[in-house]
């Protein structure tokens, strides 16, 4: 039996989570193919189609499908469910809010938010914020899914399997879209940047999370913060990295003022190296730092920046 | 417009969670118990509508052992006028599945006949953020998840989310389901007199069996273990050293 990956689209381009989600549908079992529903979503199936190990990619164009609303996407997936053993996508808001709609509508528990593959019916998935993990084998035949991005690499790329066009859902006037307000920003995204650099509540004001954001622009880094910098208003909400904002896994971790709770540390421990630059030297970030500073913050971002720009140029 | 709240008793938010030598889950034995803090901000919620004329009547439902109507006395005593509580569990080990508990709540709602049913995104014990769409998918409702913003009209709800890249508006039509993010409220700490209060609020005790659901788990437990951990590493004595360390030890800029 085959897989059915539900592309994740952003503004009608194909977003990297879908890479990283293939790689945890490959190891499933059989055939992928890929779903890309979205207003237009010609082009992002035509990417799909290249991503290594995809055998068929399927766009399904409606405008019920623009702003990826789960009524009319939790829908069409289930037309589709009758020729696939597992339904996936990445762990995204969006992924969160269809697939579990999907599995409601087709009476089965989900998997959410999967760290590991064991085998076509158990998986690995954090619990309690990731202070534990757990390793579930379903008894359902239809499995619902959803991938933790940050704990697969990213597929490869293939000469481009064959695209084919579906209907969609349409819609059946149970919500609709009103608005949005994406954060404007020239940086990677938080989930898919090699580097991120974060600021706590140490940093005090939103005026100074332009200290961080002069490092990250030496490093071409996304720019993250604790949930204490985000309720504190120092920072917008989408910036928050930890167990109930975003889980990154970057190549560098760089964590400023940040005292390190579970919270936070839930978010961002896979990370391949990670600094603390903190002032008090028993803050809990120490013990999962490859790198600690204690230094105060206002004096080694600014020196950080320097010392960068010495080497990167 | 009747509010239905479903709440859970999972572990405290402040407990460091220990995982049992036998690799068979967590060990939840005379550990501090609250309400799950998704689930007090979905009251807090219910509660300033009704306070704000929108809602006429919460009612607070929670499934789970016995002990859940702690649980649901914190939840009168903040503000909801009556309770149900499903016992669904004989031990605290026992976690009812999303799937299951959206059956039963399904069943709650076809009796009550609410006009909204706000929750929590997602439980801190077992992380799935599930229930709350899969008892949409259930009732063929409308459901707007991850809400930060909540505003009632006629026949609909305009709520704005919480989603990657920033904040989306949507509108949905009314009965529908709203699973409520950290950033929509801050919930009230109930008050002595409330507390006494709420022993005396109304509170029914059913069964799954009394709703005809079939709570059987669909997913079974291999096994429970600590994360691995992460050894500390140095500590550098300054920024020019970390640069270094970072450069040509680490290799990462």
């Amino acid at each position: 039996m085959a897989v059915l990956l539900l592309a994740e689209i952003d503004a009608g381009a194909l977003s990297d989570a879908t890479h990283k989600a293939m790689t945890a549908a490959k190891a499933m079992g059989g055939d992928v193919h890929v779903l890309c529903a979205g207003d237009g979503c010609q082009s992002a199936a035509a990417e799909a189609a290249k991503i290594e190990g995809v055998s068929k990619s399927f766009c399904a164009s409606d405008p019920a499908h623009g702003a990826k609303l789960a009524e009319p996407i939790a829908k069409l997936i289930v037309e589709k469910s009758g020729d696939y053993e597992h339904l996936v996508a990445a762990a995204t808001a969006s992924g969160k809010n269809i697939m579990a709609r999907v599995a409601g509508l087709l009476d089965v528990m989900i998997i959410s938010d999967i760290t590991g593959v064991e085998s076509s019916d158990t998986f690995e998935r954090p619990i309690y914020a990731g202070n534990a993990m757990a390793t579930v084998k379903t008894t359902d035949a239809k499995k619902v899914i959803t991938v933790r991005t940050a704990s697969f690499a990213a597929a490869g790329e293939q000469a481009p399997a064959p695209v084919e066009e579906i209907g969609g859902a349409g819609d059946d006037g149970l919500s609709a879209f009103v608005s949005e307000q994406k954060s404007e920003s020239d940086r990677p995204q938080l989930t898919s940047a090699k580097v991120v650099i974060s600021g706590g509540r140490a940093m005090g004001s939103a005026d100074n999370f332009a200290l961080i954001d002069k490092v990250a622009d030496k490093l071409g880094a996304a720019v993250g913060a604790s949930r204490a910098a985000v309720d504190s208003g120092y920072a917008p909400n989408d910036y928050q990295v930890g167990q109930t904002g975003k889980v990154v896994a970057p190549d560098l971790y760089i964590a400023v003022g940040i005292s390190g709770a579970i919270q936070h540390l839930a978010g961002m421990k896979d990370s391949k190296v990670i600094v603390a630059i903190n002032k008090d030297e028993e803050a809990p970030i120490f013990q999962v730092a490859d790198y600690g500073l204690v230094a105060d913050l206002f004096d080694a971002v600014p020196e950080l920046e320097q010392e960068l720009a010495k080497v990167k140029g | 417009m009747k509010v239905l709240v479903p709440v859970k008793r999972v572990i405290d938010y402040n407990v460091k969670v220990r995982v049992k030598a036998d690799q068979s889950g967590v060990d939840l034995a005379n550990v501090k118990m609250s309400m799950n803090p998704f689930d007090e901000i979905a009251v807090e919620e219910a509660i300033r509508l009704k306070e704000g004329g929108k809602a006429t009547e919460i009612v607070a439902v929670s499934i789970g052992v016995k002990q859940s109507q702690e649980t649901l006395r914190t939840a009168l005593a903040m503000g909801a006028d009556r309770a149900i509580l499903i016992e669904a569990a004989e031990t605290v080990d026992t976690d009812i599945e999303p799937l299951a508990v959206a059956k039963l709540l399904a069943k709650v709602v076809e009796e009550e006949q609410p006009g909204l049913v706000l929750m929590g995104k997602q439980a801190i014990d077992n992380d799935m953020n599930a229930t709350g769409q899969m008892l949409s998918a259930i009732l063929g409702w409308a459901q707007a998840t991850f809400a930060s913003k909540v505003e009632i009209g006629e026949g609909e709800a305009i709520v704005t989310r919480e989603v990657d890249g920033g904040m989306q508006t949507i509108k949905v039509k009314t009965p529908a389901i709203v699973t409520v993010d950290l950033r929509l409220n801050e919930p009230r700490y109930a008050s002595l007199p409330n507390i006494m209060k709420a022993k005396k609020k109304p509170l029914d005790t059913k069964t799954p069996a009394d709703y005809g659901v079939d709570v059987a788990p669909r997913l079974q437990i291999v096994k429970v273990v600590e994360p691995a951990s992460r050894k500390a590493g140095v500590k550098v004595g300054s920024v020019a050293e970390l640069v270094d360390k970072l450069k040509n030890e680490a290799g990462v800029i």
